[in-house]
């Protein structure tokens, strides 16, 4: 039997309600309870977490692994590395890999992958269509047998309306979301970032609001014709949570999340410092993302929702990719932020500007995803996996995109400062990341 | 007018304020340029100094052998993605007539064709001794990512949708060599704004030179901001200091100048217009509606036409047109740019530099003397390639 005990952290757990300075103990990987930090007791290992915020493991229901097919651009090792070094204990990763993840031979690879590699509990989503090319169903009965936790063809929408409604059907009977990247192709029309005044300044095709809107609309339309398990996948603008804000109102079981990336930055990233300084346009293809960065108008509308409970998840939609698939031009560049490492300080710095609390940032990121793709983790009750982040709050630190441990560099946020850094993660009980030169 | 929202900037100002080497004159470089990327970030002093140093390139042009020896030694490659013929041949006339060595890089016929991306191929490009990389490229902000990942000297010859700023500069010359000035000068420009890179840095230069910009276009070809802000009770932000008005007979009352654009009929993309029958009728500049127009009002055109679709044959090369004059001055007014970026390079020499050369480039850090030691392109004395001199 092996004792731990995380002394004096200040332990966030919106699972049990808990917000305390206060010990926690660890028996055998699982949490066993809470102690006073001045009680005494026998442990074979004890952390000190003075000053520092102790929470469930993260949960991120949207990430990109990459494997197996473009190994290049990450790995189930590098990336779950990455997931723990931001402190994230659970990641759920996308099935738009090379095979797409179609079978449950697929779903066990991966999770044999992630096993492997001991870091974060890596847990698969298979496709809705057979290779996410939208012509006919997965065997999502039999992949959720194997432990798929969810269904998506993300990177695409689920574009035909027909496979929507015939997938949200079938999700009556395995009981999995279906996860739904909202975007209308021809209203999209090969838009490479939002439309508006800085895709009309910079000459670049946009993709307007609408594209994603519309294919929102459908699909709450949908899951309330057939009663199917929905949940959408990294909403972007005002509308759209306007949207969701509605459909909840009227009692639908739907569920959303927003990335970080949504929630702090703005479609000016691309431009660069253009306005103020007059420098050349940047043309940041770090800022290149899909669905695309949008107005302010829009991100404060998602941060509002968020606070407000309409938008449920924080999800990082983490988008490792080579350096040359960004050094080229905008339009060749691909989409996507590598995001595990940088989630945690983006959101501490809209905690910092009073934007959201940080209880609420938590909830966020443990509880509300579990309870989503309805998994045992999340929490710190007495009896849960001792899946446990430690950070400090107020550490700041420089990002730089060349130390993360994921392969992807590709972030607009190289060389900013943000607050909040995780100094050790757990999952089971074990240290998984612990950072060096504390 | 002049200024867009929040627009003149720092470094502009900073630009203005830098104290000149030497009087007045054509021969004194850009201070701190290093790159044509768009006239969004000129001065107004900036592209006056274009116009004046255009003049004298118009008078050797004049000339019966119409070269200088001014750029001798130096090599100006044309990087060109997508096919041109009269930006391409202007940019190598003016290289030309300053005595500078030019090659022609095109897409098909060279290892980009074999899958070299776009930096590997400036990279080449420089290790083999390029002095000025004058770029064209399918993809708006195809020069910045050029510009920003290496040293060379860059001209913008068209990006995508975004940016064409020599055609700007010599547009403006041309509407400034007809009126006299182009302070007050009422444009309108036609047509597909939405994918024009001509229409975007004419807002730029022509309202830093104090005219009054229209767009003008069907609602399918326009910009979406500027949609926005046409519609009833529409709001929203234009990204440039320009008037918008989507009737064509309101828009075009009074204007000194009309300036067609081209239809794109290769990149009709999406049924964006009815048909081209349809275009003409509605937007189409024919004589009726010219005299609409100020009396003394000039027609421009970027090329190449379709006569008939965007602009009548009677316009095109009726008493109003300017057409000719526009190419001819393409020359001049690439000669003045390739002279500004080039012949004052002493202190912006590129094949010699490393890294460090960042620094000394900023506004006010203009090596003192260097400019003086310019050569007059009418002194044919002063004949010393620019870089034997260092």
């Amino acid at each position: 039997m092996t004792r731990m005990r995380i002394h004096n952290g200040r332990v966030i757990d919106p699972g049990q309600r808990r917000d305390e300075v206060i010990d926690l103990v660890i028996i055998d990987g699982r949490v066993d309870g809470y102690v006073h930090p001045d009680a005494e007791g026998e442990f074979d290992q004890e952390f000190d977490a003075t000053r520092l915020t102790v929470a469930p493991g993260f949960v991120d229901l949207h990430c990109h692994l990459r494997e197996p097919g473009f190994e290049d651009k990450e790995t189930v090792a590098t990336g779950s590395m990455a997931a723990v070094a931001g402190g994230f204990t659970t990641v759920c990763c996308m099935p738009n890999t090379n095979p797409t993840l179609d079978t449950a031979n697929d779903i066990a690879f991966v999770l044999a992958a992630g096993r492997r590699a001991g870091r974060a509990r890596v847990l698969p989503l298979g496709t809705v269509t057979r290779g996410e090319r939208g012509r006919e169903l997965s065997d999502m009965a039999e992949m959720a047998q194997a432990g798929a936790i969810g269904f998506s063809d993300d990177g695409q929408p689920v574009w035909d309306a027909r496979m929507m409604r015939l997938a949200l059907t079938q999700s009556l009977s395995h009981t999995k979301p279906i996860v739904n990247h909202c975007e209308v192709p021809e209203i999209a029309d090969g838009g490479v970032m939002n439309e508006g005044r800085v895709s009309d300044l910079l000459g670049l095709r946009g993709q307007p609001p609408a594209a994603e809107e519309v294919m929102v609309a459908r699909d709450i339309e949908l899951a309330r014709l057939t009663g199917g398990r929905l949940h959408l996948a990294h909403i972007s603008t005002a509308r759209s949570a306007d949207l969701v804000r509605r459909a909840k109102r009227d009692g639908l079981a739907i569920t959303a999340e927003v990335t970080p990336h949504h929630l702090t930055m703005t479609e000016d990233w691309i431009l660069g410092d253009w306005e103020s300084t007059q420098l050349p346009r940047t043309y940041d293809t770090r800022a290149k993302v899909n669905p695309p960065l949008r107005r302010d108008e829009d991100r404060r509308a998602l941060v509002a929702a968020l606070s407000e409970g309409i938008i449920d998840v924080i999800a990082t939609d983490h988008a490792p990719h080579r350096s040359i698939d960004k050094e080229c031009t905008f339009e060749e560049a691909a989409f996507g932020i590598s995001g595990l490492e940088t989630a945690l300080g983006s959101l501490v710095g809209l905690v910092d500007a009073g934007a959201i609390s940080i209880q609420s940032v938590i909830r966020r990121l443990t509880l509300e995803p579990c309870r989503t793709f309805e998994l045992p983790y999340g929490t710190l009750a007495p009896g849960a996996p001792a899946d446990i982040v430690i950070f400090d709050p107020n550490a700041q630190w420089q990002v730089a995109a060349a130390r993360l441990h994921s392969k992807g560099k590709n972030t607009p946020l190289d060389g900013h400062t943000l607050r909040g850094r995780v100094v050790m993660t757990l999952v089971d009980g074990k240290v998984v990341y612990e950072r060096q030169g504390r | 007018m002049t200024e867009a929202n929040g627009h003149p900037g720092i470094a502009r100002a900073e630009r203005q304020a830098a104290p000149s080497p030497v009087g007045t004159g054509f021969f004194e470089p850009w201070i701190g340029r290093r790159q044509v990327l768009d006239l969004d970030d000129f001065t107004q002093a900036e592209i006056e100094r274009a116009f004046e140093t255009a003049d004298h390139m118009k008078e050797i042009l004049a000339r019966p052998i119409p070269r200088v020896p001014t750029l001798r030694g130096r090599t100006v490659v044309n990087l060109f993605y997508e096919p041109s013929t009269r930006t391409r041949v202007s940019f190598e006339l003016a290289a030309k007539s300053l005595g500078a060595d030019v090659v022609n890089v095109t897409a098909s016929g060279s290892s980009v064709e074999k899958g070299e991306t776009l930096l590997d191929t400036v990279r080449t490009l420089r290790a083999l001794g390029t002095d000025l990389l004058v770029i064209r490229h399918k993809d708006a902000g195809a020069p910045y990512a050029v510009a920003r990942h290496t040293d060379l000297p860059v001209v913008n010859a068209g990006d995508g949708a975004h940016a064409h700023p020599t055609q700007a500069l010599l547009d403006a010359y041309t509407i400034r060599e007809r009126f006299g000035r182009v302070e007050g000068v009422r444009v309108l420009i036609v047509g597909d704004i939405a994918h024009s890179r001509v229409a975007r840095s004419n807002a730029w230069g022509l309202t830093t030179l104090g005219a009054e910009v229209t767009f003008c276009g069907p609602p399918t070809l326009m910009p979406a901001t500027a949609l926005a802000v046409s519609r009833r009770g529409g709001s929203g932000q234009l990204p440039w200091p320009i008037h918008v008005e989507l009737d064509l007979e309101r828009a075009i009352e009074g204007v000194d100048v009309v300036m067609p654009l081209r239809v794109q009929i290769e990149r009709q993309d999406g049924n964006r217009l009815a048909s081209l029958r349809e275009y003409a009728r509605d937007y189409g500049i024919n004589r009726a509606r010219i005299a609409l127009a100020a009396p003394h009002a000039i027609v421009m055109h970027p090329g190449p036409m379709n006569e008939g679709i965007e602009i009548d044959p009677d316009v095109a090369h009726g008493d109003r047109s300017v057409v000719e004059d526009q190419v001819t001055n393409g020359v001049a007014a690439r000669m003045a740019v390739l002279y500004l970026l080039l012949a004052a390079g002493e202190s912006t020499g590129t094949r010699d530099h490393g890294a460090e050369t960042g620094e000394a480039e900023g506004p006010g850090h203009h090596r003192p003397g260097a400019a003086s030691d310019a050569p007059s392109i009418l002194d044919r004395r002063s004949v010393t390639p620019a870089r034997e001199r260092l």
